[in-house]
């Protein structure tokens, strides 16, 4: 059993908090450096980028968040993956530079625009379909070679690994199918 | 329960969680919201302690207006339409707004029937005092449920009354058997669908958010600790001495509202807070949670 650590300063934490536990894990609710050290890997939530940024940088969390980040494999979604993309739009902060992206924020528009589709996904053991939830989402306007992209809405990549840091701009936490925690919560 | 369109609405209310959002009357007050860490704000003409001392009509506020702040910043932005008046919904979802509050603050258009929320592609969250007037707002639609608190007031004892009532109910739904459960249902004039949920689950089925009253970062911490998985702050901010301490302090009190230290650290070194009214000072007929039911 993994101890799975859900960065808690605002967002839709609680939501990764129940996937983490119905595939039989620990889930820690991460607001300080104390309860970041007892995690063995991390996800950051979906939420308001700039919101989780400021009250990083409010409550001292950089360094250890970007040491961590570093050693740990760590899989952002929507929010958590412009806080570790290298570069994107309109952010009061850098992000963690974990993935060498581009992302423009809200890039498909306001919430009239959120929508739900089904993306075929690039699994270990071959492929499967995802159901993606996209609200108020960022787009990937460009990947690096070091980028794997494992899923693709139409042209744009929506699930891309580097190394150990896994991204999504969509929501799997918010549907009912858990494939793609566990597979993060398996990724070597 | 949730279809796609549904999802998409209560998706938008998970992630405005454990989050502020500020009433803004412009584009600059909408600036420092999101500059103190807001995850929304909510565009209006005046904030509710004006609007109470103004009376008269309070509408929806001027496209014109809520256009300039959803360019000012890069956080959803919420509106506010009259209860009943649906037109005026149909012109905030026009506008490309993110969410819109079927609100008590403005004056009724229909003081019989609620808008059916279902029919937009945006989110609605409503306000209520108990249990019985959540689910009815969620029947219609609603992704999103507050308290009432009492808006303007500067006097959280309102919001406490009413969250502690949803939470009290929600609990005694637990507790009850299906012989039970019908005539509960009746009694608080809620589907009995959305109460057998309520039983099942332990809570409401949308996010279940705190409005009404909040003015210091400790009132945010009581009503987190009460339940809310979110604070709505509308006058206490910018009826404050120093809205840009104040807000920053009441987003960082709210992400840790269960650490005294941290809510003490916020609270040091701020000015005043709003003035706030006692309850029993405000006539009857002047009490904005009456409105809708």
């Amino acid at each position: 059993m993994a101890r799975i650590g859900v960065l808690a300063l605002q967002g839709d934490f609680e939501k990764h908090q129940q996937a983490i536990e119905v595939l039989g894990h620990d889930a820690v609710l991460v607001k300080t450096a104390e309860a970041l050290s007892q995690c063995d890997r991390l996800i950051i939530p979906g939420g308001e980028s700039t919101t989780m940024l400021k009250l990083i940088d409010r409550m001292n969390l950089r360094n250890i968040l970007a040491d961590y980040v570093q050693r740990h494999p760590v899989f952002g979604t929507c929010a958590g993956i412009i806080l570790l993309a290298r570069e994107a739009n309109a952010l009061p902060a850098s992000p963690f530079a974990m993935l060498d992206i581009r992302v423009e924020r809200n890039a498909y528009g306001r919430q009239i625009d959120s929508f739900i589709d089904t993306v075929p996904w690039e699994a270990p053991e071959g492929q499967r379909e995802l159901e993606a939830v996209f609200i108020r989402a960022p787009r990937i306007l460009e990947t690096g070679p070091s980028v794997r992209v494992l899923a693709q809405h139409g042209n744009d990549p929506v699930l891309v690994q580097q190394k150990h840091t896994l991204g999504a701009t969509f929501h799997p936490e918010l549907t009912d199918d858990r494939q793609l925690h566990r597979y993060f919560i398996e990724m070597v | 329960m949730p279809d796609k369109a549904f999802k998409l609405k209560v998706g938008l209310a998970e992630m405005l969680k454990g989050g502020v959002i500020m009433d803004v009357t412009n584009a600059d007050q909408a600036r420092i919201a999101e500059e103190a860490g807001a995850v929304a704000v909510m565009a209006l003409e005046r904030i509710p302690a004006d609007i109470r001392a103004d009376g008269g009509v309070a509408r929806m506020s001027n496209p014109k207006m809520i256009r300039e702040i959803q360019k000012a910043v890069s956080i959803p932005v919420m509106a506010k339409c009259r209860i009943g008046h649906f037109a005026e919904a149909q012109v905030l979802e026009s506008l490309g707004i993110d969410f819109i509050d079927e609100s008590e603050v403005l004056t009724p258009a229909d003081e019989d029937n609620h808008i059916w929320k279902h029919d937009f592609k945006i989110p609605f969250v409503c306000g209520c005092r108990n249990l019985g007037e959540a689910l009815r707002r969620v029947a219609e639609g609603a992704a999103m449920i507050r308290t009432k608190g009492e808006a303007g007031s500067g006097n959280i004892v309102e919001a406490v009354r009413h969250m502690r009532r949803v939470q009290a109910e929600i609990k005694h739904a637990g507790t009850l058997d299906n012989h039970e459960v019908v005539a509960y249902a009746k009694n608080l004039g809620a589907p009995l669908d959305l109460v057998q949920y309520v039983r099942e689950h332990g809570k409401l089925p949308v996010p279940n958010f705190a409005a009404g009253g909040v003015a210091t970062p400790a009132d945010a911490s009581l009503m987190m600790q009460l339940g809310a998985e979110t604070v709505f702050v509308g006058s206490g901010i910018f009826k404050s001495s120093d809205p840009e301490q104040r807000a920053k302090a009441i987003v960082t009190a709210t992400t840790h509202y269960n650490d005294p230290d941290v809510v003490c650290k916020a609270s040091e070194s701020l000015g005043e807070a709003m003035p706030g009214l006692e309850i029993s000072a405000i006539p009857e007929n002047e009490l904005l949670q009456k409105r809708g039911w």
